[in-house]
C-alpha cells in the first residue's frame, strides 16, 4: 500500500480523519 | 499587570509564532516541495537559488517559531499544565491533546527535520547516500506535521470555542 504522506492530498485527508478520530476521543474522555 | 502578560501578550505571542509555525510548515509542503520538483527537471535545474537562499531562512523562522509557540504555550497553560498533558481534568483534554499534538510537532522539527535539513542543504557534510536518506526522513516528519496540524489546529480552537470547558485567566 502506498503511504498517504507521499501525496499533499493524502496528508490533509489523513489529517482530517485523525480530527474526526481525536475529536470523537475528547468526548468520550470528557463523559460524551 | 501579570495577568495581562500571561493572557494577553501570551496569548497574542502564541498565535504569531503559531502563524508563522504552521504557515512556513504549508509553505514548504504545500509549495515548496512540488516547486523543487519542477526545477530540478528544468534544463539546466533551476532549484539553487531557492537551496541556497529561501530554504535556509525559511528554516531558521520555522524552527525558532516553533520554540517561541512551544514556550508561549506553557507559559498560557501555566499551573493547568498537568492538568492538560496528564488529563487530570476533563475540561483540559481537548488542549490537552492539542498540546502533545504540538509538541510531537516540536520534536519532529529540531529531532528530525532540522538535523536532516542541515545534511540536505550542506550545512553539515554528508555523503550522497545519507542525502538520500536524509531526504526520506525530514519529507516524511514534515508531512506528519501537516498531518497533525490539522487536528492540532481543531483542538486548539475548538477547546475554548466547540467544547466551551477550558478557560484560562
Amino acid at each position: 500500500m502506498k503511504n498517504p504522506l507521499d501525496s499533499l492530498w493524502g496528508t490533509v485527508i489523513a489529517g482530517l480523519v485523525l480530527t474526526g478520530v481525536l475529536y470523537m476521543l475528547a468526548k468520550s474522555m470528557m463523559g460524551g | 499587570m501579570g495577568d495581562f502578560i500571561v493572557y494577553g501578550l501570551g496569548r497574542w505571542l502564541h498565535i504569531m509564532a503559531g502563524v508563522m509555525w504552521i504557515g512556513l510548515l504549508y509553505y514548504f509542503n504545500f509549495v515548496q516541495v512540488d516547486a523543487m520538483k519542477a526545477a530540478a527537471a528544468d534544463q539546466p535545474p533551476t532549484g539553487a537559488g531557492i537551496t541556497k537562499h529561501v530554504a535556509p531562512r525559511a528554516l531558521f523562522f520555522f524552527r525558532w517559531a516553533a520554540v517561541v509557540t512551544v514556550l508561549a504555550g506553557a507559559m498560557i497553560l501555566g499551573e493547568r499544565i498537568d492538568d492538560a498533558l496528564l488529563f487530570k481534568e476533563r475540561a483540559y483534554v481537548p488542549i490537552g491533546i492539542g498540546a502533545w499534538l504540538g509538541l510531537i510537532m516540536f520534536f519532529n522539527v529540531w529531532v528530525l527535520i532540522w538535523p536532516n535539513q542541515k545534511k540536505i542543504l550542506g550545512i553539515v557534510p554528508a555523503t550522497d547516500e545519507e542525502k538520500a536518506k536524509a531526504r526520506r526522513v525530514a519529507f516524511l516528519a514534515s508531512r506528519t506535521n501537516v498531518m497533525l496540524s490539522l487536528p492540532m489546529l481543531f483542538m486548539m480552537v475548538a477547546s475554548g470555542g466547540l467544547f466551551r470547558r477550558a478557560f484560562f485567566g
